[in-house]
């Protein structure tokens, strides 16, 4: 399949039906995920009705780090190679990814705000997550200041694969981090415990995020591939005339 | 020639280059940039002075890892520019050598100084002085492991004009863990407590930065010589 | 030593998806001067930087053929000089020889290319000119088979260029490639022109 959707023609056959059925899919799932988890699913023992934030807050956090994977595997076979497909792929997955952290972030800072009272708590997963974040902006402006695409796209392909390479240490610095500290914080470094009650809706909303990074992803995908088309036709022009 | 003696070569090469274009400025910006916190708390009491010990070495390590995004700036970006990048991968010895030997002379010249001059600023911001050795050796692993950290981000945008603030960016998220571990091992060496495990886990990031971060670097510049 | 040969078959080069030059295909050996002439734009230094193994061929191959390894066989002189303005003339000798692995005799290099008696000066306080005469002496510095120069010209005075068709006649003759990308004639007279368009 992967080699089908190699070619542009071909994926966008595949993608003049499969995002349409994706955005459909992604619009039920979260069509029945938010109001299971923001109205039907039961409020947690301790932290009360606050917790249904993890229903927006946690599936963001695990597709944050999917999509970053998903970026990180098309960086590689473009870097080993050359598809074309794979960098216009790791393109556009990237905003899909920062949006997706960047909403992580804002949840956890208002969780925090409904917990602790405080804005911002610098606990290991959301420390991470700020690191993921910036390694997102770093290869959007990286991509964005090469003025050469091809090479933008292989260039920025190298910092992301560092970047995978970065996460894990990332995340275990953090974690390292924050239990130094123990006796003196307030936050625990593993979240509430999950009741299968609360499973369920979570699930659904973590499906629902990835049906709708599919839907994004393939729409990010076309417009590329149509306005480098229209470059193309441009240039030609250009030069006949 | 053998590899170690291409190795040595440009080596030798690239620190005459920091030497001769002025290794102090980053050595003035490290001192400059430790003294502002002090400058802006003002302290004025031996109270006062006893809060900002509770924060100086940390202090040291911040502008410790902006001296570093400072430098790591012109690290391949003038290679590129006046064409010794090409003359670079036409060596019987790899890119990948090259490119570590560049970073080993830029700690040796940048990187070893500023860990020295650490000792008398740590002084300055009041950290006892037995704890000093352990402050500025941790400093010279950490600057090590910047450098090695930061090798990727200088390779990616070597090509962009202006690119500082663009590699600030793209070095910040690899500087985390050095940072971490080494303002932690600074804090517990102040506060007298055992700082081993911190040290430790701060070599291992600082060799895992010099191993991977001169193939990644290599592989970005490879691009850049298209 | 084998003599090196290199084969060019329907090569195409793009850059920024724009096709540079019509498939080019040819042939040559050592002891040949090959001129490459053509408009600004026509790809004259994205074809020397293909040679070189730098820049990918959109299609096509480039085959070198008699040596080990193209990179260690091949000496490049572009645009850009590869010089440390802060370092001297002897210094870049210096590091020539051990970088490309020379065993050229460097002070009779500099000396050939008239620079023995400012060989202390760093280089900063060269002209144009006298920089691109310390480039040229890297190919006597670290004598490769391949010389591929890119309007190795530009910048020199009438003397330089005498001595810079001199070094590429003295290299021709004792069995060296030179493919030079040139606007105006180098002086010797050339074994093949491409003329791309």
């Amino acid at each position: 399949m992967i080699t089908a959707l190699a070619n542009p023609h071909r994926f966008l056959a595949f993608a003049r039906w499969a995002m349409p059925a994706a955005t459909v899919a992604a619009v039920l799932l979260f069509a029945i995920g938010l109001p299971w988890g923001l109205f039907y699913a039961p409020a947690e023992r301790l932290q009360g009705e606050s917790v249904r934030i993890i229903y927006i807050h946690v599936p963001a956090a695990w597709w944050a780090l999917g999509v970053y994977v998903f970026m990180a595997g098309a960086c590689f076979v473009g870097f080993v190679w050359r598809h074309a497909i794979a960098d216009v792929a790791a393109k556009a997955a990237a905003p899909i990814g920062a949006v997706y952290a960047g909403l992580c972030l804002a949840t956890g800072s208002l969780w925090a705000e409904a917990t602790w009272e405080r804005w911002w708590v610098w606990d290991a997963r959301l420390t991470s997550m700020l690191i993921l974040f910036l390694t997102y902006l770093g290869y959007l402006a990286l991509h964005a200041a090469i003025e050469d695409e091809e090479r933008a796209a292989r260039i920025a392909g190298v910092f992301c694969m560092a970047g995978l390479i970065n996460v894990p240490i990332v995340h275990f610095s953090v974690d390292w981090w924050t239990t130094q500290h123990q006796g003196a914080s307030v936050f625990r470094a593993d979240g509430p415990s999950i009741d299968p009650s609360m499973l369920w809706p979570l699930l659904v909303m973590a499906l629902a995020y990835a049906a709708a990074f599919a839907a994004l992803l393939m729409a990010n995908m076309q417009a590329e591939i149509h306005r480098r088309r229209v470059e193309a036709a441009a240039a030609r022009r250009l030069r006949a005339a | 020639m053998s590899l170690l003696g291409i190795m040595g070569a440009q080596f030798r090469r690239d620190l005459a280059l920091v030497w001769k274009s002025g290794a102090a400025a980053p050595l003035g910006f490290f001192l400059g940039a430790a003294a502002l916190t002090p400058l802006a708390v003002r302290p004025t009491t031996f109270d006062e002075l006893d809060q900002l010990a509770q924060i100086g070495p940390q202090l040291l390590w911040i502008a410790a890892a902006l001296a570093a995004l400072l430098v790591l700036e012109r690290l391949f970006q003038a290679d590129l520019e006046d064409g010794s990048l090409d003359q670079m991968t036409l060596s019987a010895a790899p890119l990948e050598a090259l490119v570590a030997a560049k970073a080993a002379a830029l700690w040796v010249g940048v990187g070893l100084p500023i860990a020295l001059a650490g000792a008398p600023a740590a002084l300055a911001l009041q950290a006892p002085p037995a704890a000093i050795p352990a402050i500025a050796t941790g400093l010279a692993v950490g600057m090590a492991a910047f450098i090695g950290a930061g090798l990727v981000g200088a390779a990616a945008a070597a090509s962009v004009k202006r690119g500082g603030v663009l590699i600030a960016l793209l070095a910040l998220p690899f500087f985390a863990p050095p940072f971490i571990f080494g303002a932690a091992a600074a804090r517990a060496a102040v506060l007298g407590d055992p700082f081993g495990e911190a040290f430790a886990l701060l070599c291992g990031i600082a060799l895992a930065a010099a191993a991977i971060g001169p193939v990644a670097a290599a592989a970005a510049l490879r691009l850049q010589a298209e | 030593m084998a003599r090196v040969r290199l084969s060019v078959e329907g090569l195409i080069l793009a850059r920024g998806g724009r096709r540079l030059f019509d498939p080019l295909t040819f042939a040559t050996t050592g002891g040949a001067y090959v001129e490459v002439r053509g408009p600004n734009g026509a790809g004259k230094t994205s074809l020397l930087r293909a040679i070189a193994g730098w820049m990918r061929p959109f299609d096509g191959t480039i085959r070198f053929e008699g040596v080990e390894e193209p990179a260690l066989a091949i000496a490049y002189l572009g645009h850009r000089d590869g010089l440390k303005p802060l370092l001297s003339a002897d210094a870049h000798a210096r590091h020539w020889r051990a970088l490309l692995g020379g065993d050229g005799d460097s002070a009779e290099a500099l000396d050939r290319v008239g620079l023995s008696a400012v060989a202390d000066l760093p280089v900063r306080a060269f002209s144009q000119g006298q920089q691109r005469r310390l480039a040229l002496s890297r190919l006597l510095i670290a004598p490769r088979p391949v010389w591929l120069l890119d309007e190795p010209a530009a910048a020199l005075d009438s003397a330089g260029k005498r001595l810079l068709a001199e070094i590429v006649s003295d290299h021709v003759k004792h069995g060296g490639l030179v493919i030079a990308a040139a606007h105006e004639p180098l002086g010797p007279a050339p074994d093949q022109i491409l003329a791309l368009a």
